[in-house]
């Protein structure tokens, strides 16, 4: 499965896995926005530990989660960052944003 | 300088195609044998390249996106992306980071990651023919590689 949602009640832990690039961005930013809308979860923790290609489309997939989140006074936490997507989103400095573990 | 091998790639700007060009153009540049961090480099950057021709050269049609890729004796790989689509009006606008034309979907830093990733970017563009996107990446030279 290319994503897996877990936790409960303000955590919310988003596993993305495999390529994300603007063909999957769309498909991927529908099931996190119900995920999100459906637990309303304040902590969110998103685990990339699993994703083999990252392009700038995961910069605005991220930065959704970040904005969603926010609007609700919570925080995002990157977790698991492989070494090719660390570059991408260190370009976008996302790192100043976001939590990383 | 003469490149000592090319190929050239035209296929249609659907978005399933973005995996396939940036796939190709690693296979290609493995002859330079380039570190793993360089070949995600050309992946990252041809992915950008590709994205912004489908989602802005083409915005409301499938078009050709022409990828020629170039390989030279002192170890450059050259990426050329090229399209027919409506062109860019301000490029120096479309080159800033965070600048972006696109939907939510988009982050407005495609440019930016293809300039960091590669050598060197060159963008021409005319409204209403189309844009070419020229990156360079020096690939080093490494003990025992084959060139």
């Amino acid at each position: 499965m290319p994503m897996t949602c877990d936790g409960e009640g303000l955590n919310l832990t988003l596993t993305v896995t495999g390529e994300v690039d603007h063909h999957r961005a769309k498909d991927l930013m529908r099931q996190i926005d119900g995920e999100l809308e459906r637990t309303l979860a304040r902590n969110v923790t998103v685990d990339l530990s699993g994703v083999t290609f990252m392009d700038s489309s995961g910069i605005a997939v991220l930065l959704r989660i970040y904005r969603r989140t926010s609007e609700i006074g919570g925080e995002v936490t990157i977790r698991g960052v492989p070494d090719q997507a660390g570059k991408v989103l260190r370009t976008a400095g996302l790192f100043k944003l976001m939590k990383m573990e | 300088m003469k490149p000592v091998n090319e190929v050239k790639l035209d296929f249609w700007s659907r978005s399933a195609n973005e995996a396939f060009a940036r796939t190709a153009a690693a296979c290609f540049a493995a002859q330079l044998d380039p570190t793993l961090d360089e070949v995600n480099d050309i992946k990252t950057a041809v992915s950008e390249a590709v994205t912004n021709v489908i989602v802005h050269a083409y915005p409301d049609c499938i078009g050709k996106v022409i990828l020629r890729l170039r390989l030279f004796e002192d170890h450059t790989v050259e990426i050329v992306i090229k399209d027919h689509g409506v062109g860019i009006p301000d490029v120096e606008k479309a080159r800033e980071p965070l600048f972006t034309t696109g939907s939510e979907e988009r982050s407005g830093m495609g440019f930016t990651i293809m300039e960091s990733f590669t050598d060197s970017m060159r963008v021409r563009s005319q409204v209403g023919k189309g844009t070419t996107v020229t990156l360079r990446k020096k690939i080093a030279r490494r003990l025992g590689g084959s060139h």
